[in-house]
């Protein structure tokens, strides 16, 4: 193993090593970022969920997003499959329907970045208790 | 490529690897593998997570699910159900004892509440064997900071003003500490971590060591460039094997990674650590006693000045700090002093860690702000007294400490104002006491580890303390009198005043601070015979109800001295003469008939 030889090298590894912890710091204070669930029951993952879950990921990580990414079970809109609800801080969740790679970049770019709405919501027709 | 989604991690610490934490860990691994989730899913074995009582501990991120007493069978459950659907698993989750409802994320559980982690900070986060995780929570970039831009004078002045004090019991201010050892001149000094956590119900210090032991290495390495040490000598106890693994695996991947060693960060400073294995004597958590155990010689204090600071191991300075205390040391050279001394009381700054166990809900590893209130500890924290029994005492600071009691609920835990309670902070356990302990008793339990554990040296403590044990054996045993009560606060004195080390000073402190806050219950002892809590088996006796009870002969059956008589449906009677006051007949009675008198 290579030996450290310098504080800024070490600050440098910390750097490169840190996407391994993201995931355990960002879930430390997950309200105070962006959540995205992605619906992942039976009919989502039918619909091809996973992949769109996978592309969002790593467009997140391109665009230097920092988003808590959850699966959930089943939200109840599998007329719209894959659904993903997107959770801006200090926003009420939002439910898109039918999000496919192209509109999950979309939602990426335009609603999480600009704070632009994007065709494809789904309105809410029930009420979550905590 | 597939991306890590969910990172679980399993608590990897002794008392959750005792209820099978690592056949949890395998079965996640095989049932992952099953369903073909492994390059989706990363189990991590992480230290103690502090909720024991509800061990082992699984929590899933990023939702923070926290999953509770989870038995190796219920791995499969969690795999399909949790990471598959994205179901939780309700009946694995924390039931809130209050209102009954199943609390899912571990922030929203009072047991974290009121928790500041800041020698936890890595416990429970981070695979404590592996140094990359560390690295990448800032590890070892506070000893990068004081090497490249501190000079040591800095150093110890950082630590001084951060107000640190020693975690280990006494409280001595860490700073001061290392400013005595630094301005002594020899060709070599020592770094001593004290690992020889002796005092009965407290495993704080082996936790840290257990889930974050880089933070324990750094520390010392620290410490040596402010001393002007290049050896670390770490003693700890044999019979913690796990925390000793960890902490080699933890010093070969620093000197791996040269932050060990020679030429530390591309810098001249040279410092390396070497582990010293105690026999577990409770005196060798004595600073003179320890050196003298790592020296190869009697594990036995000897008379202070010399401090170790002047004349310590193989008789160069050397500079003595309990783990806990060493935990604090990165963080504050991070952070600075300014933001540690804002945390805590006006003369205790951060936070500490203590080991709540006794007749308290959750039982566990907690790390508190000083000044918080025994209150909060034991009813937000700790979730009350178990089966809703009313609260009687705390005992502090173990076998050198004393009591707390109803009366002290609102007193801000600080070191001071628990020596002002009659007790003291120790290395942090707290054991909680209900109705049905007594006070005599527990006066006793600690007086019998003192003498068993006294080394002999000074006579106050050799004799005193046994003389003491056998006033409590006759008080207990019915046999006490006031002039007792009167001889054993004498005693007690005179050992706190005239004992050699700081274990002898302190030993008579159960003793004292029972006999201050609860004298009824000793005068009830001596006078009226009795023990209220009916403990003292000499002092009590079961009787049989004859009106409640139906003749079954249930109780006869289990009698192991056939000390129950009776004919079949008529009132039985327990001899008395005969009973060992076992409780069998108590436990087994359905009627409620037998009662302890």
């Amino acid at each position: 193993m290579a030996k450290v030889k310098s504080l800024a090298e070490l600050k440098a590894m910390r750097e490169k090593l840190q996407s391994n912890l993201d995931l355990r710091e960002k879930s430390d204070d997950p309200e105070s970022l962006v959540q995205i669930k992605v619906a992942m029951a039976t009919c989502g993952i039918a619909s091809g969920a996973k992949q769109v879950m996978e592309h969002m990921m790593e467009k997140a990580d391109e665009l230097k997003l920092r988003i808590v990414f959850t699966q959930t079970g089943c939200m109840g809109y599998c007329h719209a499959e894959p659904t993903i609800e997107v959770k801006v801080p200090g926003k009420d969740p939002i439910v898109f329907g039918h999000v496919d790679n192209k509109k999950a970049d979309e939602i990426l770019e335009k609603y999480i970045m600009n704070n632009e709405l994007v065709e494809g919501i789904i309105p809410v027709n029930y009420e979550t208790i905590d | 490529m597939t991306k890590i989604k969910t990172h679980v991690l399993c608590c990897g610490g002794t008392g959750c690897k005792a209820s099978a934490g690592d056949e949890i860990i395998n079965n996640f691994n095989a049932i992952l593998k099953e369903k073909g989730l492994e390059n989706e899913v990363q189990v991590i074995r992480t230290g103690c997570f502090g909720f024991c009582e509800k061990g082992p501990i699984v929590k899933m991120l990023p939702d923070n699910t926290f999953y509770t007493q989870v038995k190796p069978s219920d791995v499969r459950k969690i795999v399909e159900e949790h990471i598959v659907k994205g179901r939780k698993v309700t009946d694995l989750l924390y039931l809130d004892p209050e209102n009954k409802q199943h609390v899912s994320d571990s922030k929203h559980m009072g047991f974290y509440k009121k928790q500041l982690r800041i020698a936890l900070r890595n416990c429970g986060f981070i695979n404590p064997e592996d140094i990359d995780e560390c690295i990448s929570r800032g590890g070892y970039e506070a000893l990068g900071k004081v090497l490249t831009e501190m000079t040591p004078e800095q150093v110890i002045d950082e630590v001084t003003r951060s107000g640190l004090r020693g975690r280990g019991g006494a409280g001595f201010p860490t700073g001061v500490k290392w400013g005595l050892c630094a301005k002594n001149k020899a060709d070599q000094k020592y770094v001593v971590c004290n690992a020889d956590e002796g005092d009965p119900g407290a495993f704080m210090d082996r936790s840290i060591m257990e889930g974050d032991p880089h933070s324990v290495i750094e520390a010392m390495a620290i410490c040596g460039y402010a001393i002007g040490a290049t050896k670390g000598l770490v003693y700890i106890r044999a019979e913690y094997p796990l925390a000793i693994h960890r902490l080699q695996v933890a010093i070969t991947q620093a000197r791996e990674y040269g932050l060990l060693g020679q030429g530390i960060l591309g810098t001249d400073f040279e410092f390396d650590i070497e582990l010293r294995y105690g026999a577990g004597a409770f005196v060798c958590g004595e600073e003179t006693a320890l050196i003298h155990s790592m020296e190869g010689q009697r594990g036995e204090p000897t008379f202070k000045p010399p401090f170790p600071a002047v004349s310590g191991y193989l008789g160069k300075p050397t500079n003595v700090n309990n783990v806990e205390t060493f935990a604090n040391i990165p963080i504050i050279i991070t952070k600075g002093a300014e933001w540690f001394s804002k945390i805590g009381s006006e003369k205790s700054k951060g936070t500490k860690v203590f080991a709540l166990a006794g007749q308290i809900n959750n039982v566990g590893l907690i790390e508190v702000p000083m000044g918080i209130t025994l209150r909060d500890i034991i009813y937000e924290i700790g979730g009350g007294i178990k089966n809703g029994r009313e609260f009687k005492a705390v005992q502090t600071g173990g076998p050198s400490g004393g009591c707390l009691t109803a009366k002290h609920l609102d007193t801000a835990i600080d070191y001071d104002n628990l020596v002002a309670a009659g007790s003291m902070m120790g290395s942090g356990g707290m054991v909680v006491m209900d109705e049905t302990s007594c006070m005599v008793a527990i006066a006793k339990f600690y007086l019998e580890f003192t003498c068993e554990e006294s080394c002999g040296k000074c006579s106050p403590c050799r004799i005193g303390n046994k003389r003491m044990l056998e006033i409590l054996d006759k008080i207990t045993k019915g046999n006490g009198t006031m002039h007792d009560l009167e001889e054993l606060r004498n005693l007690a004195t005179v050992i706190k005043d005239t004992a050699l080390c700081g274990l002898g000073q302190t030993s008579p402190n159960p003793v004292l601070s029972t006999l201050d806050n609860f004298w009824d219950e000793y005068v009830e002892h001596v006078v009226d015979k009795k023990c209220r809590a009916g403990v003292c088996k000499q002092l009590m006796h079961y009787e049989i109800d004859p009106v409640k009870c139906i003749g079954c002969g249930a109780c006869a059956r289990v009698c192991p001295q056939n000390a129950i008589s009776g004919e079949k449906k008529m009132a039985h009677y327990i001899d008395n003469l005969k009973c060992i006051k076992c409780g069998a007949c108590y436990e087994k009675c359905k009627f409620g008939a037998i009662s302890v008198k």
